[in-house]
């Protein structure tokens, strides 16, 4: 298997007054193609920024990020956020629907970027839906859902767009324990039936354990494999 | 979905709050238009004035007259066409609240020096053929059901006694900005009147109109009418009818300005609840900007979003204003006296005015909100908590 996103020496550092904070410390790392890869670490050590940076909504300092053989960091802005819709799918932890919108509108959502006609797009979205389990409830509002149905619209938007890549920040934070349960094995689905790699990023260790791979951070240090 | 639908419901997310910012957009748009329709309405008479037309009146003041005998010398100064004159009566019809302006005219000229009153030919051969009789404004006919043939009867004030004209003519005007309230009669009629009560009164007129054939020359035969009269009795001034009608209004030139200025602050205060409610709504909605971005919406997409939001509030509100202005400018006309304002309407460029500023206002309204929105990290505003 090839690497779809390959890292080499990233180094982000933040300016806080006149301080300057080092987020990630010369961080290398390989994931391949299909792997379901889990990001652990204590609050502050940049398991958040690795995120952010594979999925192009945040950019490195220092260091090279390519994905499918694009080096992101010298996308432009418009050129990032044509990448984004096309390769990457977002897992919010608080799933950050738009409220005025019903679940089919969020879904489709993403697809008002893509030159599909509506009824292509009408069949991509009841297809995510029915991924996700909730096609019965698409005209209901966000309001209207439990959290853990949000975080399923949630994934439906991220798959609608058929990208290569999900990042998920905290996916089953703010969920009780069955509902996580039904969110970590649609991913773990989207993983094994769809073929899709998977980034998340979690503190829950029986998350992180459906996991192919799990990377440990500490002060921005990416722990090698069997020292965590 | 399009990104219409998506603008709308953004744009009602917050009902009441968006009711009441469309409701104070309306109601600006409301005083707007009634201030500018109350400034279009002290300015009617200069607007309808004639560049070809002059106005020859007594330098001291236009209250006296001047004398009948100057009316061959006007005519005979190169570049003059057509000399007429007016001669202001005033007098009570049906009682002291009932204002319009009566005039004494000459019929034969009077006619081919204003084209704007439209009568049918007949109504100009009976009007020219009696002596006693008047031709009325459309407006005027209204109000009083006035008829061809009726008689109206009144009491005169300048010119003391009962007077009775024949209404000959009902005339239309040109335009909407033309004055449809005024009735003419014959000034023979006056004249022949003061011959027989007060002699010392008689052959004279309250001022001549000159039509001239070339506008560009007002200035020099304007002077040439006044260097005419030098050092007689009755020294004239001269100017055109623009200038003659602003010299009506300049007195209240104050008041005017004060309330052009008002209208525009209104605009102003269209700008600035409009922005409140963007800045509010953009300020909540950061997180969901962010969540666009990282899904791969651009600025362009953005300011689509922002932009239409702000601009859907401005033209409803300014919609909603306008659709109210008509029939509150309708009900203030109404209680107003009767022939204070002979042209009260809305002019198209007020329309357009609160159309454009509801564009503008709109757009400026966006600003702030769309640099916040362009400017922000995707990660700063996924972390925002309001």
């Amino acid at each position: 298997m090839s690497a779809i996103i390959s890292i080499s020496h990233l180094t982000k550092t933040y300016k806080r007054d006149k301080q300057e904070i080092t987020v990630l410390n010369d961080v290398s790392l390989d994931i391949e193609q299909g792997d379901f890869v889990a990001l652990m670490g204590p609050s502050g050590s940049g398991k958040t920024t690795l995120l952010n940076i594979i999925a192009g909504i945040d950019r490195p300092t220092n260091g090279e990020v390519m994905i499918d053989g694009t080096n992101i960091g010298i996308l432009s802005e418009t050129e990032l956020a044509k990448w984004r819709s096309r390769h990457i799918g977002f897992i919010f932890q608080f799933y950050n629907l738009i409220p005025v919108l019903t679940a089919f509108e969020n879904v489709e959502l993403p697809l008002m970027l893509t030159p599909l006609t509506k009824s292509e797009r009408r069949r991509q979205v009841e297809l995510a839906l029915s991924v996700v389990g909730l096609a019965e409830r698409m005209d209901h509002y966000p309001r209207q859902l439990s959290g853990g149905q949000e975080q399923r619209v949630a994934i439906a938007r991220a798959i609608a767009s058929d990208p290569d890549i999900f990042v998920a920040d905290e996916p089953t934070g703010d969920l009780d324990r069955v509902s996580a349960e039904e969110i970590l094995t649609l991913l773990e689905r989207l993983n094994k039936e769809f073929g899709k790699t998977i980034v998340m990023v979690t503190h829950d260790p029986s998350a992180a354990n459906r996991a192919h791979i799990v990377h440990h951070l500490e002060k921005g240090d990416l722990i090698p494999q069997g020292q965590s | 979905m399009s990104m219409t639908k998506l603008i709308v419901k953004n744009a009602f997310r917050h009902t009441l709050r968006v009711l009441l910012t469309i409701i104070g957009i309306s109601v600006a748009v409301v005083a707007f238009g009634m201030l500018r329709t109350v400034v279009t309405a002290w300015n009617s008479g200069v607007a309808a004035s004639s560049p070809n037309r002059l106005i020859v009146r007594q330098a001291v003041s236009f209250i006296f007259p001047l004398p009948y005998a100057y009316k061959e010398k006007i005519a005979s100064i190169p570049g003059v066409s057509t000399v007429s004159w007016l001669n202001w009566f005033g007098g009570t019809y049906i009682d002291k609240d009932q204002f319009f302006a009566r005039q004494g005219c000459d019929p034969e000229t009077l006619l081919s020096l204003y084209p704007e009153f439209k009568l049918t030919s007949s109504e100009i051969s009976a009007f020219k053929a009696d002596r006693s009789a008047c031709i009325v404004g459309i407006e005027t006919a209204k109000r009083y059901g006035l008829n061809i043939g009726d008689i109206m009867n009144m009491e005169g004030d300048i010119y003391p006694g009962s007077w009775q004209f024949t209404v000959r003519g009902i005339y239309t005007p040109r335009s909407k900005t033309d004055d449809a309230t005024q009735m003419f009669f014959h000034w023979e009629y006056l004249n022949e009147r003061m011959k027989q009560d007060d002699p010392s009164r008689a052959d004279q007129v309250g001022y001549y109109v000159v039509k001239i054939n070339d506008p560009s020359r007002s200035a020099e035969i304007s002077q040439k009418i006044d260097q005419l009269f030098k050092n007689s009795a009755a020294e004239t001034k001269t100017e055109t009818e623009g200038q003659f009608q602003q010299g009506f209004v300049s007195s209240s030139g104050a008041i005017i300005g004060a309330i052009n200025i008002m209208s525009y602050l209104i605009i102003g205060i269209i700008l600035l609840v409009l922005c409140n409610t963007m800045i509010m709504t953009s300020r909540e909605r950061t997180r969901e900007y962010a969540v666009l971005k990282s899904l791969g919406f651009t600025g362009g997409h953005l300011f689509a979003f922002i932009a239409g939001e702000a601009l859907t509030i401005s033209f409803l509100g300014a919609g909603i204003g306008i659709a109210l202005l008509i029939p509150i400018v309708q009900g203030f006309e109404a209680l107003l006296p009767r022939g204070w304002f002979p042209v009260f309407i809305i002019e198209t460029s007020t329309y357009v005015l609160a159309g454009s500023s509801a564009l503008i206002v709109g757009v400026i309204a966006a600003i702030i909100p769309l640099y916040r929105a362009l400017t922000m990290k995707i990660v700063d505003g996924l972390r925002f908590t309001g």
